[in-house]
Formats: structure tokens, C-alpha cells, sequence
């Protein structure tokens, strides 16, 4: 048990490490595709997070958030390409 | 035995999203860096979901994280095939070092139309014939 306690809280720590590194992208993002990128990633850690989170807790309905969140990313991504093929603002500057 | 099994899960996907937030941080231009956040992204995701289903060792919970990785496997190629799609479109600039771009005197970015540079080759073979 010591070791899986351990192994959590290690994995909380490298996670959020990763959503600063990201978030650092998400802000200078040269141009809007990048920061949907780095939205994208920041989704795909989240589900990372409430999985970790429901290893902690001990608790497997959090996993349904996590269907849930993964979807959501998936239309925001789509809906982000969409609006920018459609003519959107070209560059965000 | 378990516990052992979903410690080293869980602490491989969270490097590999480690590594795919490092890899959209340092890459060079959109997509380099797509190349680093999607696939990466997809496998820490889909490993840190079945360390749950390995946790747990409860059929529903597989089922449910079964269908989280199979999921996240058919939507990340999707996404990222929809938004380069988009950033080509709208002009980001590539990387100084790109090899290869296909569709640089193709595209007409204003018009959105591709043109195919191939269709007077065909019409010229097919003349060629009808000379025969």
C-alpha cells in the first residue's frame, strides 16, 4: 500500500508539472491552432488527473467524468478546427 | 502484486504526458508540435485509464475504461488531422526545416480551391491517343 500512496502522489506531482509546461504554450502560442493544442493536451491531462484521482480515492465512478470530459475535448477540437476553416480571425495577435 | 502493476501505470502515462507537454513547449512549429502532444498524449491518457481498470479488477469499471481508451484511440488522429487541416488553411508558418510541402503551389488559400497541376498531363495523354 506505501508504494501505490507513493506512486499517486508522484504521479500528481509530474502532472502538474506537465499542465505548467503546457499552460506556458498555451499562453505564447504563437497563433490560435497552437493554443487548441495545448487546450487539447490540458483536456487529455485532466483525464489523466480524475483517474489518478479515482485510484486515490478509491472510487471508480469518477470515471465517468472522465467519458465525459473526453468527449467534450473532442467537440471543443472539432469545433475549434471548424471555426477556423470557416474563416475565423486569422491570426490572434 | 496489483498495487505494483498500477503504480508503474500510472507513473508511465503521467511521463509520457510529461513529455508530450515538453515536446509542444520546445517544437518548433504546429505541427511538430502536434506530432509530440497527439500521440504522446493518447498513449499517457490510455495507460493512466487502464491503470484504473487494473486498480479497480471490477468488470464494470473495465468495461467503462475499455471505452475510454478506445475513445481516446479514434478521436486523437481525428482532432489532429481537423486542426492541422485548419492550420494549413489559414497559413501558420511551417518550420524553416520542412522537407516537404505538396500542396505549396497548389492551394490558393484565397479562393480555397486545390489545383491540380496533373489534369493537362491526363488531357495531353488522352489527345495522344486519339492521335494514335
Amino acid at each position: 500500500m506505501p508504494i501505490l500512496d507513493w506512486a499517486v502522489t508522484a504521479t500528481f506531482v509530474i502532472l502538474s508539472l506537465a499542465l505548467v509546461i503546457i499552460f506556458i504554450r498555451l499562453i505564447k502560442g504563437p497563433s490560435l491552432p497552437d493554443r487548441v493544442v495545448a487546450l487539447e493536451l490540458i483536456a487529455s491531462l485532466t483525464v489523466g488527473f480524475i483517474a489518478t484521482h479515482a485510484v486515490a480515492t478509491r472510487m471508480a465512478n469518477f470515471l465517468d467524468v472522465a467519458v465525459v470530459l473526453a468527449l467534450t475535448a473532442f467537440l471543443a477540437a472539432v469545433g475549434f478546427a471548424r471555426y477556423l476553416e470557416k474563416g475565423g480571425e486569422r491570426s490572434d495577435d | 502484486m496489483i498495487e505494483l502493476l498500477t503504480a508503474f501505470l500510472l507513473l508511465l502515462g503521467s511521463l509520457l504526458m510529461l513529455l508530450a507537454a515538453l515536446g509542444a513547449l520546445r517544437m518548433p512549429d504546429l505541427l511538430t508540435r502536434m506530432h509530440a502532444t497527439t500521440k504522446a498524449g493518447a498513449l499517457g491518457g490510455g495507460t493512466m485509464v487502464v491503470a484504473v481498470a487494473v486498480f479497480f479488477d471490477d468488470g464494470a469499471v473495465t468495461a467503462r475504461a475499455l471505452a475510454i481508451v478506445v475513445f481516446i484511440i479514434l478521436t486523437a488522429p481525428v482532432a489532429a488531422h481537423l486542426i492541422g487541416r485548419a492550420g494549413y488553411f489559414v497559413g501558420i508558418p511551417l518550420w524553416e526545416g520542412t522537407l516537404k510541402d505538396e500542396l505549396k503551389n497548389r492551394y490558393d488559400p484565397e479562393t480555397h480551391t486545390l489545383a491540380s497541376e496533373d489534369s493537362e498531363a491526363s488531357s495531353g495523354s488522352t489527345e495522344k491517343r486519339d492521335h494514335d
